[in-house]
């Protein structure tokens, strides 16, 4: 491997973008391809599900053997509210290789033995979110119920183009939070974005079972591609 | 991908520029139960040192002699592990799964 290309896979992926090596594994020639740069790669098909799939893999093309290791950053899960499905929620987004923080202004909430080891921002999310670096690679939950804590929280998710947002409520109380967020500037297409009710229709009714509802769907977004996606979540 | 890898990959850039020969060995492709998956790597540099993981275990010893041999040369080599391999009784994978290595020079 050329340094300049180790030196740049190594740049892209502090930054948390996503790149795919080539390699050919016979003349051992090697090139790195930006996820901005996968639309106009001839290997683009290859590249995009590689990319989806987080995994590394081996393809033939113009009768080379490729290898192409995939660099995806650590997605990340930020869950505003500290509350009960949250409780059940961070875990199982940890054990599935999330990096999880729990916001919630509330200390009665936000405390540490409701939490073991998962960290925690018991700050408002105006002071709690900038520092996070929230990204196109974070997936983004507002289960507080309380609009003056979870409605600063989605407008900063939209700004930051999260990959996934999700709000816990009906769709009663969605349609109120589309008005309260539109008032407040957010576009059409914003609120568009937001999975609410939260979690895959799976007849979720305990808040570990909501949880599973919630990380089914944040998953089917990550991995699937646009057309099925729709049809799953 | 683990931010362990990140750390592999640093490590690699690190030790080049520190002067020292590096070699990186990468899964390209496993069979059966294999303990670590495509694209996990590991890096040696010339005094044996290694960080990382192929295989959990079973074959770094011989991927590390492998890559004393790729830092000297400059030319990259495919290295494959697995029961039905001859060396199999020394450095076979006990989980039964077999793997590809790709082994080359950074710098």
């Amino acid at each position: 491997m050329k340094l300049a290309i180790l030196h740049e896979l190594n740049a892209e992926r502090a930054a948390r973008r996503p790149v795919i090596l080539v390699t050919d594994t016979e003349s051992g020639e090697q090139r790195l391809v930006k996820a901005k740069d996968f639309a106009k790669d001839p290997l683009r098909a290859e590249l995009e599900k590689q990319l989806r799939a987080g995994k590394s893999a081996n393809v033939e093309a113009g009768g080379k053997k490729l290898f192409l290791n995939v660099y995806a950053p650590t997605a990340k899960l930020v869950i505003i509210g500290a509350v009960h499905i949250s409780q059940a929620l961070a875990p199982l987004a940890r054990s599935l290789g999330y990096d999880v923080t729990v916001i919630d202004p509330r200390t009665a909430f936000a405390s540490p033995e409701r939490f073991p080891d998962i960290p925690l921002i018991a700050e408002w999310p105006d002071t709690a979110l900038p520092p996070l670096n929230v990204d196109a690679y974070t997936g983004f939950v507002a289960v507080t119920h309380d609009p003056k804590i979870d409605d600063p929280a989605l407008l900063h998710a939209f700004e930051r183009n999260c990959f996934y947002i999700g709000a816990l409520g009906s769709r009663k109380t969605h349609a109120k939070r589309g008005d309260r967020l539109r008032a407040q500037g957010a576009k059409e297409s914003d609120i568009a974005r937001i999975h609410a009710p939260i979690g895959l229709a799976i007849g979720a009714v305990s808040p570990a079972e909501i949880a599973v509802a919630i990380m089914a769907e944040i998953t089917a977004v990550l991995r699937l591609p646009p057309k099925e996606r729709e049809e799953a979540a | 991908m683990l931010d362990r890898d990140e750390d592999i990959m640093k490590a690699a850039e690190d030790w080049q520029k520190a002067g020292r020969g590096v070699a990186l060995a990468t899964v390209v492709e496993t069979w059966g139960s294999a303990p670590r998956p495509a694209g996990s790597s590991l890096v040696i540099n010339d005094e044996g040192t290694f960080l990382g993981s192929v295989s959990g275990g079973c074959v770094e010893g011989a991927v590390v002699t492998e890559a004393m041999d790729v830092i000297e040369s400059g030319k990259p080599k495919m290295l494959e592990f697995g029961v039905a391999d001859e060396t199999a009784w020394n450095v076979g994978l006990s989980c039964g799964g077999t793997i590809r290595v790709f082994v080359e020079k950074v710098g």
